[in-house]
Formats: C-alpha cells, sequence, structure tokens
C-alpha cells in the first residue's frame, strides 16, 4: 500500500515536469516557426506505428499483472518479455526519428524547435529507458523461484509508472506530431 | 495498541556499534538520527551563509567601498541568497519534520528509510558540488534567482551557474524524496485512533507541505535543465537573440519561487502552533481553520507567481489578476495569525525562550506581511521592486518567520532530542542580542529602499541618507554575528551537561513526549489509542486518576 502511494505521488512530480516542457513547446509554436518544419522533417506515420507499439505494452503489462494475480507465473512471465520487448521497439523506432532528423541536420542547438523537440521526447524516452530497466529487473526476480512471488503491490507500483509513461508519450506525440493537423 | 513496528533484520554483528562512530553516523537509517544529521548540516551551512552576509554588510558600510571586487560582491550575494535558502532553511526544517514526524504520530520509523537516508546525502552533496564552483573558475553570479539572459553562456562564461543548476537539482531531489516519504509517512502510519481530524498541526503542516514541494520543485527542475541545455548544448530556450524568451525562465523560475516560499514558512507555522499551546497550557484556538486555511494557502501559492514580474511588462490585464490573487492569499495567514493570538488569550503563559521567539514572530512576521501585501498594489510595486524594500520585505518574513520558528523549536525540542534544556539565560541574551541586531538592519532597509537604493549593488556614492543607514545596518549585522555565537555556546556548553530525569520539561500533549528524551533506537513500545487532539494529556490525566 505505501510503494503505490509513493510511486502515485512520484508519478505526480513527474507529470509536473512534463507539464513544464510541455508548456515550453508550446510556447514557442508560433515565434519558432514550427508547423514547415514539422511538416519536413517528423514522419507522423512511422511514430504513430511505434506509438502503437508503445499503447500494446500496456495491454501487455496489464496481461502480465492479471496473469501474475491469479498465480500463473510462467504465463506473467511471457508477458512481461512482451512488454518488454515492445518497450525495446518504441525506443528504437525514437532512434530511428533521432537518426534521420540529425541528418538532415535538425539538432539540439540548431533552432528553438530543435531544443524544444529533443528535450520533450528525449526526457520522455529517457522514462522508458528507465521503466525498461525496471521491467527487467522484476522480469529476472520472478523467473526465479529463490526470489519467491514478488508482492502485488510492487507489480501494481510498477505498472502504475509504465502505464504513466505511455499516457505521457500519447499526449507528447499529440502535441508534437499531431498538432499541425489539429489546428 | 501496539505503535506501527517496522521488522529490522537481525544482526549478529552490528554493522556499526551504538557508540556512535563515523560509519554509524555515515550508513545510518534511522530517522531521529538523519534529523539530527540535516539540522547539523544547515547549521554549517548557516555559519558559511551567515560569513557571506557578514561580508556583503561590510562591503556596505561606507560609501565606494573597495572591500571587495564587484565580482567577489556578485558571487557572494548569489551564494548568500542560495545557502540560506536551499542549504539552511529547507534542509533545517525538513530535518526538523523528519526527526518529529514519526515519533508525533505514534510510529518506529518513516516509510521508507533508506530513500530518507538518500534524501540527506544527496541534498548535502548538492550544496558541497555548489560550493565546489568558488575552486572551478568561480561560484554562480547571477543571482539566486537568476535570470536570462544574464544566465546564459554569452554573458555568464565561468562554471558558476553550471554548478547552481547540478547543485540545485540534486537538492531538490533530496526535498522531492523527503516530502513523498513524509506524506506516505503520515497517511499510512499514524496510531490507531489518530485521523486526520486529530493530527497535531506540526503534522497538519507538514502533509500539506510536502504535497507543496512535490508540486513545486518539478518545475525549478524544469527550469534547471533546460538552462543546463543552453548551457552546455547550445540550446535556445532562454536565449532572446536565436528565438528563445527570457521571459519563459521567469515563469517557470517563479511558478516554482512562490510556493518555495510558502515551502519555507509553512514548517515554521506548524513550529508555532505547537509552542503557543505547550506555553500557554492551552488547546489551540481553531484547528480547523488553521488547518483548512493551510490547504487553501498551498492551493492559492500556484496562482500569485507574476507579482514578481509586475514590471516585466506583460500588461494591465495579467497584472490585475495576480494583483488580486496576491491580496487574496494574505487572508489565510493572517486567520492564522488570530488564531495564534487567540490560544494565548486565557491561557497560563510562560515566558520561555521558546515561546518569546513564538511572540516576535508575531510582530516581525506581520511586518513582512504588511510589506509584501504593499507589493500587490502594483503602482508601489513599480517604484519599489529591486530596491532595497524588497530585500527587507524578503529578510522580515524569512527570518522573523522561518528562521524565528527554527530558534522557537530548537529551544522547545532541544530536551526531546538531546535530554537537556538549553540555558535559558544565555538564550535570552540570544533572544534579544538577535532581535536588536535583525531590526536593526533590515527596518532601516525599507527607508533605503524608499528613498531609492536599488539592491544587488556593490557599492553606492555618499549621497545623503545612504551612508548613515547602510552603516546602521552593518552594525545590526554584526549584532546577529555575536547572538549567533553565543547561541552556538550555548549548544555546547549544554551538551556537556548530565542528561535530565524529566522526558517531559513542558507539560506538553503530543505524542512525541511520551517517548524518552532522547528516545531509545525504537520510540515506542506500545501507545493507548488516541481520542483526541491532545493525546499525552489524556495519557497523564488516566495515570493521575489511576494512582489517586
Amino acid at each position: 500500500m505505501q510503494s503505490k502511494m509513493m510511486v502515485k505521488i512520484v508519478i505526480g512530480s513527474e507529470a509536473m515536469f512534463f507539464l513544464c516542457l510541455i508548456v515550453a513547446y508550446l510556447s514557442f509554436w508560433k515565434s519558432g516557426n514550427f508547423q514547415p518544419q514539422i511538416a519536413d522533417h517528423l514522419h507522423v506515420k512511422l511514430t504513430g506505428l511505434f506509438t502503437l507499439c508503445l499503447i500494446a505494452s500496456s495491454f501487455t503489462f496489464w496481461r502480465a499483472e492479471h496473469n501474475q494475480k491469479q498465480g500463473e507465473q510462467k504465463s506473467s512471465v511471457r508477458w512481461l518479455i512482451a512488454t518488454i520487448a515492445l518497450g525495446i521497439i518504441f525506443l528504437f523506432g525514437q532512434g530511428r526519428e533521432y537518426f534521420n532528423l540529425i541528418k538532415e541536420n535538425v539538432t539540439v542547438n540548431r533552432n528553438v524547435f530543435g531544443s524544444a523537440f529533443y528535450t520533450l521526447t528525449g526526457f520522455h524516452g529517457l522514462h522508458v529507458l528507465i521503466g525498461i530497466v525496471v521491467l527487467v529487473i522484476i522480469l529476472l526476480i520472478s523467473g526465479k523461484e529463490y526470489f519467491g512471488i514478488l508482492p502485488v503491490a510492487v507489480f501494481k507500483s510498477v505498472g502504475m509508472y509504465w502505464h504513466f509513461v505511455d499516457a505521457v508519450w500519447i499526449i507528447v506525440f499529440t502535441t508534437i506530431y499531431l498538432l499541425p493537423y489539429l489546428i | 495498541m501496539k505503535a506501527v513496528v517496522i521488522d529490522m533484520p537481525p544482526h549478529e554483528v552490528a554493522l556499526a556499534g551504538r557508540d556512535r562512530t563515523l560509519l554509524h553516523w555515515l550508513s545510518t537509517v534511522d530517522h531521529k538520527e538523519i534529523g539530527i544529521l540535516y539540522l547539523l548540516s544547515a547549521l554549517l551551512f548557516f555559519a558559511i551563509g551567515g560569513v557571506e552576509a557578514l561580508l556583503l554588510r561590510t562591503q556596505l558600510a561606507v560609501p565606494n567601498n573597495h572591500f571587495l571586487s564587484p565580482e567577489a560582491y556578485d558571487q557572494i550575494f548569489t551564494m548568500h541568497g542560495i545557502t540560506m535558502i536551499f542549504f539552511v532553511m529547507m534542509p533545517a526544517l525538513l530535518g526538523l519534520t523528519v526527526y518529529l514526524i514519526p515519533l508525533m504520530i505514534g510510529a518506529n520509523e518513516m516509510a521508507f528509510p533508506r530513500l530518507n537516508a538518500f534524501s540527506f546525502w544527496i541534498t548535502f552533496f548538492g550544496g558541497l558540488l555548489l560550493y565546489f564552483s568558488f575552486a572551478a573558475g568561480g561560484a554562480p553570479d547571477a543571482g539566486w534567482f537568476n535570470y536570462a539572459p544574464l544566465n546564459q553562456l554569452h554573458y555568464s562564461y565561468s562554471h558558476g551557474i553550471d554548478f547552481y543548476g547540478m547543485g540545485l537539482l540534486l537538492a531538490g531531489v533530496g526535498s522531492m524524496t523527503t516530502a513523498a516519504n513524509l506524506v506516505v509517512t503520515v497517511l499510512t502510519m499514524r496510531v490507531k485512533g489518530m485521523t486526520l481530524k486529530k493530527l497535531p498541526l506540526f503534522v497538519w503542516m507538514a502533509l500539506v507541505n510536502g504535497f507543496l514541494i512535490v508540486a513545486a520543485i518539478p518545475c525549478l527542475n524544469a527550469a534547471l535543465v533546460m538552462l543546463l541545455l543552453d548551457r552546455l548544448l547550445q540550446a535556445h530556450f532562454f536565449n532572446t537573440t536565436s528565438g528563445g524568451s527570457a521571459l519563459l525562465w521567469q515563469h517557470f523560475f517563479w511558478l516554482f519561487g512562490h510556493p518555495e516560499v510558502y515551502i519555507l514558512i509553512l514548517p515554521a507555522f506548524g513550529i508555532y502552533s505547537e509552542v503557543f499551546q505547550v506555553f500557554s497550557q492551552k488547546k489551540i484556538f481553531g484547528y480547523t481553520l488553521i488547518a483548512a486555511s493551510t490547504v487553501t494557502i498551498a492551493l492559492l501559492s500556484f496562482g500569485v507567481w507574476v507579482h514578481h514580474m509586475f514590471a516585466a511588462g506583460l500588461g494591465k490585464t495579467v497584472n490585475s489578476f495576480f494583483a488580486a490573487s496576491s491580496m487574496l492569499i494574505g487572508v489565510p495567514t493572517g486567520i492564522k495569525i488570530f488564531n495564534w493570538i487567540g490560544t494565548m488569550y486565557g491561557g497560563r503563559i510562560r515566558f520561555t525562550v521558546s515561546m518569546m521567539f513564538a511572540i516576535a514572530f508575531l510582530i516581525e512576521f506581520t511586518i513582512g506581511g504588511l510589506s509584501g501585501i504593499a507589493f500587490s498594489i502594483v503602482p508601489i510595486d513599480l517604484q519599489l521592486t529591486d530596491s532595497y524594500f524588497v530585500v527587507a520585505h524578503l529578510h522580515y518574513v524569512l527570518l522573523g518567520g522561518s528562521l524565528f520558528g527554527l530558534f522557537s523549536a530548537l529551544f522547545y525540542w532541544f530536551p526531546k532530542i538531546s535530554g537537556r534544556l538549553l540555558n535559558e539565560k544565555l538564550g535570552r541574551w540570544f533572544f534579544w542580542l538577535f532581535v536588536a541586531g535583525f531590526n536593526l538592519t533590515f527596518f532601516l532597509q525599507h527607508i533605503l529602499g524608499i528613498v531609492g537604493m536599488s539592491r544587488r549593488v556593490y557599492t553606492y556614492a555618499p549621497i545623503k541618507w545612504y551612508t548613515l543607514l547602510n552603516l546602521l545596518s552593518t552594525a545590526g549585522a554584526y549584532l546577529m554575528a555575536i547572538a549567533s555565537a553565543i547561541l552556538v555556546y550555548n549548544i555546547f556548553k549544554t551538551l556537556r551537561t548530565p542528561r535530565m530525569e524529566n522526558k517531559d520539561p513542558w507539560n506538553a500533549m503530543t505524542l512525541e513526549w511520551y517517548a524518552d528524551s532522547p528516545p531509545a533506537e525504537r520510540n515506542f513500545v506500545d501507545i493507548p489509542v488516541v481520542e483526541s487532539r491532545t493525546p499525552l494529556w489524556d495519557i497523564k490525566n488516566k495515570q493521575k486518576n489511576n494512582s489517586d
């Protein structure tokens, strides 16, 4: 119960942090002339596909948690591996996007768009990476009978963090990639 | 009913003995020892920040002085501000909170003891990292709020501001983890019968403060991260020549900065709530109003930040809104002042040094609050912003409010922490010298501000009144230094005296006094169910009735 409350509080503070980064991005939308740069350099459809992978990873984690509660360790471990795999695929997609952008000379120091884009997506990617590390740790613990069954609260707490990371990406993706189509 | 028990794994060989070796203190996860570490660290930085203040005032004692070069002056006033806020007041108040909260709620530990230790050490390391800047090319020198574009690499090319960013990021992480730890502790580890409506007010303030810290520090973190990206990777967030916005820094900083000042004062309000009750031997007047007004302050504190930016040119509509919200936020604090006065009324008042600081707070903080509310009137703000009137205001609320709270807490809880009473006679010398010095230094600065002296200037011409007021202001600073020396002497002298027998010298009503003075490693073995807001009085009455 305490670990769940702690994770909720940490998620609250991270939400404030991302809110500030999103506000910074939006404040430069007009003056930084973002729209044409997005149209020229960002791959909306491809990134949308990788977004679906991340959303799927939330689903697979939910299955893993469900199986763990029922006591089916083996299925739980398999769904957990799927979650990690999907998370890694998402990060690979981010890396690919970054690589293409740098090839086209869109860097963090080129202009305000570069600064705001890399900061917002970069901190999100960092949080995904941290999440993957934590998922690997609970995978290793779940896989070994020596450690026994992970407490349900710990699994739930990790799940809350992972779902939060997914939710932040949905907001960030909408703000960066979809905004030109919405306004 | 048993207190909440933490199962500690048995050690065949102790990691470090009970004889308080260095390893023991470096590795402790006991909330009481971590609280003491916080207080000692705050004392160290208080001495350093105080020396910085004396250097500043010495430079300003006479016109056209060259005791400090302008470059040195800029570094010292910047470090004075950062040190006092982030490495004295916040650690001291959070450390006191970490010490007292489990004791007050009948718990034996905080919710996450190792996280507690981590929080202290990362905060301390953040302070060391910040001070390393002196040896690495120069300390930060753009003021504690570090405005853009001065904070950009182009204008500040020493690494000082990089150390500012990194040191504060670390300290911020420390504060946030402590705050989260406190919130979970208060919400999940209270002894049976202690509902939220029966919480001691110090605990209420700590709970609300915890939420405030968790919500406000991330804004600072975001600003610092963007600043470091600007300086280290040539990003363009705050660089106006390349499309960035200097104003954005101000918005982010003050979005953090205004809740920060409430973070600094709420624990002090909690301290005063306890002190006024015990030294009037009377329950608090208007418990619900005090608790509710605190929640109101926390919520409103996110809606006033632009009052630090009235002169930034945001326009009449924006300024009017924030002027109104800033006037509004004075009301909940005013309610508390009347509640504390109401607590004293009809009580049996004991003028211990702790109580003297609490009564002095009522006067000094009100003066600070009045000068503050003057700023909410935009035309007045436009005249007085960035003058010594602001310096006067902020020191009246920070010293008269927070620091006096710490002094009051020190004299009140010293017997709990160490088992000895601080010497009252030395305490009274300390009180009167400090109050005299404090008012001498800062009251005159109201006048200095009104006659037009700008803040953050390293010297001034011999303009009429400037010389006399500055000289007297400096004299007050030296008085405060002498008073502080008396305090330190008092502490060391008292620690050499033998422990006292009485574990509850003040006839207090809250649970921390039920534990021994100082508490054993395990705070409580068992506590009766809590039935009211004054559980210790209930226990003592029951014991008296049983023995009759």
